[in-house]
């Protein structure tokens, strides 16, 4: 059983939290990802650094920036999964990369590499189904989980042909955008999940403007697996730049709130009112 | 003077998945996959009905001044002892280049898709121009991206969309030039394609866009072609040169003419200051196959796959890559792609407004550029084709500060 199938089907929701490998800077970059499994993140998601991320909205487009001016590369990343992986060794860990980076390095050295540093599996955000057959291949070779998107504009018979190849979990993308916090979540969330659900037996992740204990409520009790957490906790990172121990402490806070909507009883209004701080 | 023309090149179409050769293809975030495939299907039912080709008919001709002129350069080709240069005069269009004939033809598209607003993004302002241009004239609202540092360097061609009640943004991210503006259009079209279009501005970004926007150009060469056969009592010209960004408006002049080999097609790359890495916009040397915005092409990137700075003195060639039929011409050997300096750009910039009374686009200097060194190399009776893609009155303040001239 890989880490992702065993993280799943002993919990559920999960958390799943997202950072940008050498932010805010290489070293401090592993302190970031102690503290989120230290708060009791269930999976980590480590973004490669990226000169072009157009998924992504400014907050985490300037944490890719940051990344790279501290000198980040892919190797940057790999070295951060080693790290997790000696630190943590049950916790799931998903690359999440844009396609140039796998395709400049060739997808079997991009695999064998991701496989090496012990990553469980990768995420491409930049790579639809129809192109899929790159990388294919090189991920079932190394035993890398090929980690799939739905978007609220996918139609059923392109979520059947994504989901075909799909494993490890399914990323559901809440809103039709790029990432961010927003202040509500797309009505249509559960209706999407649903529709998914019908169509695999794989747990389902919903990213993407998520940045509340309520969201969190939300997408829990519209039948997801597990939520992914990103901006919310980039933007924490960006306040407290210089700021190490503030930093850590914030970024507790959050993931503490988040963690929050999983409670099964509503919180107290003045609660729920709250914005995510730091 | 080449022959009578023999179509002796079979001349690559795009597959199904938008595919030219290796090149091309459609890698974007999955929201965008849906939006991409209601362009594709709009567009393909758009150009096979008389109605909508009537319409952009007949507002390129009424409204945008197609078919423009191949003129004689005469003084250019006297000065330069060489081949006869021919100039396609894509600048007299309205808005001062060629990029109107895209941008008619993708807010048409846009408003027949029941689109209200459009996005765009923009290098030299020129396609800005030409999208707030349609806008307006179509009743669509408009935002152009555009980078800061071509914000700065194109300050005319921004007030002049803000006069056709468009909303310009600053891009402040990444190398602040066209290749953010992409970006940012992109993040704008994925939030907001229920009620927008794209209107991309080069023959780059996923399938559809590269072949559309090919389609809408190709006028520039149908028109190139009847008219050098008129002028050469039925033969073809040598050489068409075109200066490459994305490489729309050489796609646009190169099209009508692939299918003769014996027409020789080269497209000229921003050799900016030095061939140093971030020192240009050179991609057919130092670049390799990668993916950007939505294509595969070629693409100045480091080891990793970072995508490299580029530098060009002009703004609309000043990008990492280059659009995925041109990568793949190259491929196929029927094209060619050189490269000319900041230097030569500006000297030729000079030495077409002295022969010619055209002063050109820095971009279109390009091209010029590379004639000058090339016709004197030629026979007389040799006959090029420049793609005098646009006018440079967005440049004169440029030049005029570069040279120490205040105005």
């Amino acid at each position: 059983m890989s880490r992702i199938e065993a993280l799943f089907a002993k919990k559920s929701p999960v958390l799943i939290g997202f950072t940008v490998a050498g932010d805010p800077g290489i070293e401090a970059s592993f302190r970031v990802a102690k503290t989120m499994i230290d708060a009791r993140v269930d999976l980590l998601e480590i973004a490669i650094p990226y000169s072009d991320p157009v998924a992504d909205g400014p907050v985490i487009e300037r944490a890719h920036v940051r990344a790279l001016r501290a000198g980040a590369t892919p190797e940057t990343a790999f070295a951060l999964v080693r790290e997790v992986r000696e630190y943590a060794p049950a916790l799931p860990v998903v690359l999440f990369t844009y396609y140039n980076i796998i395709h400049r390095r060739g997808g079997d050295r991009f695999f064998a590499e991701a496989a090496a540093a012990g990553a469980d599996g990768v995420l491409v955000v930049d790579l639809p189904v129809e192109e899929s057959d790159e990388v294919a291949p090189f991920a079932a070779r190394y035993g890398i989980d090929r980690i799939a998107l739905v978007a609220p504009t996918t139609s059923p018979d392109r979520q059947r042909a994504i989901l075909y190849g799909a494993s490890g979990f399914v990323y559901i993308i809440s809103i039709e955008g790029v990432t961010g916090e927003r202040d509500r979540l797309s009505p249509g969330i559960a209706r999407l999940v649903g529709a998914v659900r019908e169509k695999t037996a794989l747990p389902l992740a919903v990213g993407f403007g998520i940045s509340r204990p309520e969201h969190v409520r939300t997408v829990v009790a519209a039948g997801a697996d597990g939520v992914i957490v990103g901006s919310a906790l980039v933007r924490t990172i960006e306040e407290h730049l210089g700021d190490e121990a503030g930093m850590h402490a914030a970024l507790r806070t959050v993931i503490a709130r988040l963690r929050r909507g999983f409670a099964p009883d509503p919180e107290p209004d003045i609660l729920r009112r709250e914005r995510v701080e730091g | 003077m080449a022959d009578f023309g023999r179509r002796d090149f079979d001349v690559p179409r795009a597959d199904a998945a938008g595919r030219f050769g290796e090149y091309g293809g459609r890698f974007v975030p999955e929201t965008l996959m849906a939006p991409l495939a209601e362009l594709e299907t709009a567009y393909r039912r758009a150009r096979r009905d008389g109605a909508f080709r009537r319409e952009l008919d007949g507002l390129l001709t009424t409204y945008a001044g197609r078919p423009t002129p191949l003129t004689q350069a005469r003084r250019l080709t006297e000065a330069l002892g060489g081949a006869r240069i021919l100039l396609k005069r894509e600048d007299l269009l309205h808005t001062g280049a060629h990029k109107i004939n895209n941008a008619l033809g993708q807010v048409l598209l846009a408003r027949r898709m029941g689109k209200r607003r459009v996005v765009a993004e923009t290098g030299a302002g020129q396609h800005g121009v030409a999208t707030a241009t349609a806008a307006a004239l179509l009743g669509l609202e408009c935002v152009v991206y555009m980078g800061e540092v071509d914000v700065e360097r194109q300050a005319p061609n921004v007030y002049r969309m803000r006069l056709l009640g468009t909303k310009v943004v600053p891009v402040a991210s990444g190398s602040r030039t066209l290749k953010d503006a992409i970006n940012e259009a992109m993040r704008d079209w994925v939030a907001t394609y229920d009620t927008t279009h794209y209107v991309l501005g080069s023959v780059l970004g996923p399938h559809p866009f590269p072949t559309m926007v090919r389609d809408f150009h190709a006028v520039i060469g149908k028109e190139a072609l009847a008219q050098s056969r008129r002028l050469l009592h039925g033969a073809l010209p040598d050489l068409l040169v075109a200066c490459v960004g994305g490489g729309s408006n050489a796609i646009g002049l190169f099209h009508a003419f692939l299918p003769f080999r014996g027409v020789e097609l080269v497209g000229v790359e921003a050799g900016g200051r030095s061939l140093a890495p971030g020192e240009h916009a050179a991609r057919f040397g130092p670049g390799r196959a990668g993916v950007l915005h939505g294509t595969r092409t070629l693409l100045l990137q480091d080891e990793d796959g970072q995508v490299l700075p580029t530098h060009s003195v002009s703004a609309g060639l000043d990008y990492p890559a280059v659009g995925p039929e041109h990568a793949n011409l190259a491929a196929l050997g029927r094209t060619r792609y050189v490269s000319v300096s900041d230097g030569e750009a500006l000297e030729a910039f000079h030495l077409l407004s002295e022969k010619e009374g055209i002063i050109p686009a820095l971009e279109t200097a390009h091209a010029v550029a590379w004639a000058v060194r090339e016709a004197p190399r030629r026979r007389p009776d040799e006959v090029i084709v420049v793609n005098l893609s646009g006018r440079g009155d967005k440049d004169v303040p440029q030049v005029a500060r570069r040279e120490g001239v205040e105005l």
